[in-house]
């Protein structure tokens, strides 16, 4: 499986990434490269294999009661946005 | 004081020195930050370096040792990697991305160490979002081995391996998610313990792959890493993936002797790209256990030459998906006069992120996208079972597996930074345990040509009582976990 620049910049806008032009030509080089190791996969027969998503097999989510646990620190935690104004994350105007 | 210097002692001698008071919790801190401060232009271990909050805990721990108040790790020092969230710290995970976040909460981790009266010297340094085997990715600069400054320390835990090879501090936190506490361990020769999938909470530790993220320790001994395991493991309903399972005395642990522990020798781990001189201290290590009453077995872990790619599909997919949350609104870097908010989500991502986390990130993106899902992203979680399963057949057998934690001793800075492919085959012994969701440590066992080498040892799911009696047992008969690099001493 190959990639060309096209499918980097088609990747890169899925990813909300921005990318340099010139670092475009690397990332074709390089997920080629990790795509031709993953590719290793193809040699191992896997039919009737469930799927794996975790390790800890048997174990199911934990459910709480719908109860307020936490206080309201939202003061705090805004201290680290880029932008914010009466409580409010601000971005740029989305709706004209 | 006794003629062993300060910084060359285990936690567990430490302790013993503060409870008899022949230093106070003040003066070991004072001797610690003074030796990290110092070597920070030489091994860029640290992030952040917290002297006065430090100084004011070891006063606080003093306080206590004095009342007669204090528990088992009061007054010690240690080092968080920057990955686990630091109340009132920046935490900084190794990125431009979070470089100004000061974190609100502590993580889990931090919460329990802190209750137990340690002393927090500061962050340590890391590839950035924990994704990189050389620590080469940080956005602060790479962290070098302190056996050799010219040599890279292994990553993700880079700087939290260098500076317990350097006795910086005793201690260290670590987390692995394909290697990334037992590699590095190995390679700056100190002993690291990635714990099972779900024993310690991950609430605060920033998420890279969630199901392979395990939280875990790199110190000087095995029984230093019982005495922290046991302050860190535990159920945490902050974490939907911690288990509720009663935690044991790690400690008391260690007394079990090495006789009759049925050991398995991975028979896939002995081909070609092991070093030579690695396979030859290893062999060494294993007749040590036998001659204290072990028995040695070769078993097979036929899907385990698959743990890369699967790791390469499993890993990445996850990472985009966690790293989404890095949109430059709430918290992270934000561009400069974004024009509207894709542009915004765009160049905040595309600057605030280095060239591997985009790798990977892009990666991901492309094997869950529309039409490659099954192709990839299924069927590695396919092969991913069949190497679990491997597993929990060979654990019929034995009760740990024993291999190599690293195909070499330490590379040069920048010998594996051309293709990632390279990078990422340095983790082919240490991959499988994050899969199968595994404990596994690395301990020292032995030198190179003046490069410290390690002896990965794995066991099944809770089993790290029986991998840290055994590597207790080993380090009983040897002294290679005691060895310091020159340098430091």
């Amino acid at each position: 499986m190959s990639l060309d620049r096209a499918d980097i910049e088609n990747i890169a806008r899925l990813a909300r990434l921005a990318l340099r032009d010139d670092e475009v030509a690397g990332y074709v080089a390089t997920l080629g490269s990790i795509l031709g190791l993953v590719g290793e996969l193809d040699r191992a027969d896997t039919a009737g294999i469930e799927p794996m998503a975790h390790p800890l097999a048997g174990l199911s989510q934990r459910l709480r009661a719908d109860t307020v646990t936490e206080t309201d620190r939202h003061a705090l935690y805004q201290q680290n946005a880029p932008q914010v104004e009466a409580g409010l994350y601000i971005v740029p105007k989305v709706i004209e | 004081m006794s003629a062993t210097a300060l910084h060359a002692r285990t936690l567990a001698e430490l302790a013993d020195g503060l409870a008899k008071r022949e230093f106070s919790s003040v003066e070991l801190t004072r001797h610690l930050l003074g030796r990290l401060e110092a070597a920070q232009p030489r091994l860029n271990a640290m992030i952040s370096i917290t002297g006065e909050a430090a100084l004011a805990a070891a006063a606080q721990a003093d306080g206590a040792l004095a009342a007669g108040k204090a528990g088992p790790l009061t007054g010690l020092p240690i080092v968080h990697k920057d990955i686990f969230c630091t109340e009132g710290v920046r935490t900084t995970c190794g990125s431009r991305m979070l470089g100004n976040f000061i974190s609100p909460y502590d993580a889990t981790p931090v919460a329990k160490l802190k209750a137990a009266g340690t002393v927090l010297l500061g962050k340590s340094n890391m590839d950035e979002f924990a994704m990189g085997s050389s620590n080469e990715t940080s956005w602060f600069g790479p962290v070098r081995n302190p056996w050799n400054t010219d040599l890279v320390p292994g990553g993700s835990s880079g700087g939290s391996a260098a500076l317990v090879g350097a006795r910086l501090a005793p201690a260290a936190t670590g987390t692995d998610t394909g290697g990334s506490i037992r590699q590095p361990a190995a390679l700056t020769g100190v002993t690291g313990l990635k714990p099972t999938y779900g024993r310690v909470s991950r609430y605060g530790m920033i998420a890279f792959a969630s199901s392979l993220d395990q939280a875990g320790m790199l110190a000087v001994s095995a029984e230093d890493c019982a005495l922290l395991l046991g302050a860190i493991a535990g159920f945490d309903p902050r974490d939907s993936t911690s288990v509720e399972r009663p935690v044991p005395d790690y400690h008391a642990a260690l007394a079990t002797p090495a006789r009759g522990l049925r050991i398995g020798l991975v028979k896939e781990f002995f081909g070609a790209g092991l070093d030579a001189g690695n396979e030859k201290l290893l062999r060494e290590a294993f007749a040590v256990f036998e001659r204290l009453g072990a028995t040695l077995e070769e078993v097979s872990l036929p899907n385990i030459g698959l743990s890369v790619p699967t790791y390469y599909v499993v890993a990445p997919a996850e990472c985009s998906s966690n790293l989404a949350r890095f949109d430059g609104v709430r918290y992270g870097h934000r561009c400069a006069d974004p024009k509207d908010l894709l542009d915004l989500y765009q160049r905040s991502r595309g600057e605030g992120f280095g060239a591997e986390v985009k790798r990977r990130i892009m990666t991901g993106t492309y094997v869950l996208s529309a039409g490659y899902y099954d192709a990839y992203y299924l069927k590695a979680q396919r092969v991913r079972q069949l190497i679990s399963a491997d597993f929990a057949r060979a654990f019929e057998r034995v009760d740990v597996l024993m291999g190599p934690a690293t195909p070499t001793p330490a590379f040069p800075l920048g010998a594996k930074t051309a293709d990632p492919v390279t990078m990422y085959l340095n983790d082919i012994y240490t991959i499988g345990a994050n899969l199968a969701g595994l404990p596994a440590l690395s301990t020292p066992c032995g030198f190179v040509d003046g490069l410290p080498v390690g002896l990965q040892i794995i066991g099944p799911h809770f089993a790290e009582e029986k991998l840290l009696a055994a590597a207790h047992a080993f380090q009983r008969e040897t002294d290679w976990h005691r060895r310091m690099p020159a340098e430091f001493a």
